[in-house]
């Protein structure tokens, strides 16, 4: 989202709601869940992503439970967007709804861990400033961005009905 | 352009002529369903942050059915917070202790063929058995919902699952899902629209549809659609609605889904699931040896008058064996209604079955639970560990027929050696 490049951070298929937010800390809040985010998987993930990173990914990225601290987790990290082949349909649902933008990628074999990546969610542009080439994800449409770039489905619903109610107050 | 009966429903709903699969668009809401659990108590504090009250409460139901009967002062409030919302919203339909929300919700007439509809519950695909799109949303989601009557949505892909020829005896919907399940894993449906055809599937009564819908979401579908015939509209006829357009709401001949799976009927036989996964279904036989302690016909997908008699057919003239407590929560009021006038009911009580409310009860352990280190054989629907309320419990799977032939036995049997 931002105009700065983002560090990629590369994964395999089938990063699952468990990898993301692993069940034994279920019962903790976001700010602890996010500790353990991806660590059966890359245990410095934490300890090196800084906001704005892009995290890139292969088939069924999300999939397993429905629940929301997964895609929860990646925004409290701030994680930028989210590049994979496929997700959980849930996951993804839950992660736009948080504001998160997550985007189809079929190229992401076309993007190495650490590589400097921007990622335009409008357009569906990857650019790869590491290896200069842009990628192309499928975009998403304008209401899905007004949604993510108001912070996700609550804040976005409550902005336009305090819009609302200030338009009928005139 | 030909389209498949999920992507003519999601078009007349985002107020499109057509709709390609992965495309992202905005649907009008035509009915949302709410329970005791997900509903009023989460929705209504995000509905108040946003300050406004229901789209269209005439597009609304709620359902009390998975904290009932109130067992202490945290169900009590859960049903007081449920009741004062209904009692403040003129509500489609508000049914307080009725019976099980997929059970309900068709029975009293809430569902027609082409109507886009959410649910406040996983299992929420069940509603596809009416040709209706149905699926299941979180409660932040519903809250937008309600506020807004809108949702968004990635145009689903369509997988016809296609079963043709005549099922043996004792082979039933919960045999097919556990099946699919196991062959295809609980990601099989890939969250697209599963779309169940089929001349054996057309010769089912709308309960068993509606089985195969509602575990749907054990596929990991989006929903579950079956095509709208003249079963669909006597059963909504019969639930005191009109069930409209049913001509309309069928694939075009010519739309091409994005894969087709193909079964034999009759090759299929009772199936079970060995704990802790759905997915780990195989033929009946090959749990024949397990000891059981309690036999379990309840929830949406195994306790509705179908599923009843199924039980009683096997049970009729004989005992649960005395090792095994026989637990039987029909899944509505009126199914129960049914099942004590023609005598149902009748057969399940004399071979030893104790009857418990019409509300999800153990299923998920809301209401009463397995005690530690049971076997049990539920026709639930998911087997989860813990699902039943007890980490330490095992729940095998099966059809009515094959818990209630179990139950007999004392041990997982194959219900075609009972009923010749
Ligand atoms: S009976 Fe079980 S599966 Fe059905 S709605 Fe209730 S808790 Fe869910």
């Amino acid at each position: 989202m931002s105009a700065n490049h983002g560090r990629a951070f590369v994964y395999g298929d089938g990063i699952n709601t468990d990898m993301l937010a692993p069940g034994i800390y279920m019962k903790h809040p976001i700010a602890t869940i996010a500790q353990h985010c991806l660590e059966s998987v890359d245990p410095d993930f934490v300890r090196t992503v800084k906001p704005g990173d892009v995290l890139v990914a292969g088939q069924g990225f999300g999939i397993g439970s429905s629940r929301e601290q997964a895609a929860e987790a990646l925004k409290y990290l701030g994680v930028a967007a989210v590049l994979a082949r496929s997700y959980g349909g849930i996951f993804y649902r839950n992660a736009l709804n948080f504001g998160l933008p997550v985007l189809v990628c079929s190229e992401v074999d076309q993007i190495g861990a650490g590589d400097l990546v921007r990622v335009d969610p409008a357009t569906g542009a990857v650019h790869n400033k590491t290896r200069d080439v842009t990628l192309k994800a499928s975009p998403l449409p304008q209401f899905l961005l007004d949604m993510i770039s108001d912070g996700g489905l609550v804040p976005h619903l409550e902005k336009r009905f305090a819009a609302k109610r200030a338009a009928a107050a005139l | 352009m030909a389209l498949t009966l999920a992507e003519k429903i999601v078009a007349r709903a985002a107020r499109r002529t057509h709709v390609t699969p992965g495309e992202i668009v905005t649907c009008a809401v035509d009915l949302a369903m709410i329970h005791d659990s997900g509903g009023p108590r989460r929705v209504a504090p995000i509905l108040k942050r946003f300050g406004v009250g229901l789209w269209d409460p005439s597009k609304v139901v709620l359902i009390s059915d998975h904290y009932v009967p109130a067992a202490d002062d945290e169900t009590r409030r859960i049903g007081e917070v449920t009741r004062k919302f209904a009692a403040e919203n003129k509500l489609a339909g508000f049914y307080d202790s009725e019976g099980i929300c997929h059970v309900v919700l068709p029975e009293r007439g809430h569902l027609k063929p082409g109507m886009f509809v959410v649910g406040g519950d996983s299992h929420s695909p069940t509603g596809g058995a009416f040709g209706a799109y149905m699926f299941g949303i979180g409660a932040t989601e519903m809250a937008g919902v309600l506020a807004t009557g809108e949702i968004w949505l990635t145009v689903p892909e369509t997988i016809e699952i296609e079963w043709r020829g005549t099922f043996g005896p004792c082979v039933v919907a919960k045999d097919v899902m556990l099946f699919l399940c196991g062959q295809l894993g609980m990601e099989g449906g890939r969250t697209q629209a599963v779309h169940f055809r089929g001349d054996a599937i057309r010769a089912l009564p709308m309960q068993e549809r509606m089985t195969l819908s509602n575990m749907t979401a054990e596929l990991g579908g989006q929903t579950g659609l079956c095509d709208p015939d003249e079963t669909t509209a006597a059963f909504i006829r019969a639930a005191g609605a009109e069930p409209g357009d049913v001509a309309r709401w069928q694939s075009d001949p010519d739309a091409m889904p994005a894969e087709c799976l193909r079964f034999d009927a009759s090759a299929l036989t009772p199936q079970v699931a060995a704990p802790h996964s759905p997915a780990n279904a195989a033929p009946v036989a090959d749990h024949g040896a397990v000891k059981i302690d309690v036999a379990h016909i309840g929830a949406c997908t195994g306790a509705k008058i179908v599923d009843l008699r199924m039980a009683a057919s096997v049970l009729k003239d004989r005992k649960v064996d005395p090792s095994v407590s026989l637990l039987v929560a029909p899944a509505s009021h009126r199914d129960q209604e049914a099942a004590a006038s023609d005598g149902t009911l009748q057969i399940l009580v004399d071979a030893g079955a104790t009857l418990l409310p019409n509300a999800c009860g153990m299923c998920a352990g809301y209401n009463g639970t397995l005690e530690e280190n049971v076997t049990c054989i539920s026709s639930i629907a998911r087997n989860f560990k813990g699902r039943m309320g007890t980490a330490s419990a095992n729940i095998y799977l099966g059809s009515p027929y094959t818990v209630a032939a179990s139950a007999v036995r004392g041990r997982i049997s194959d219900p075609r050696e009972m009923l010749s």
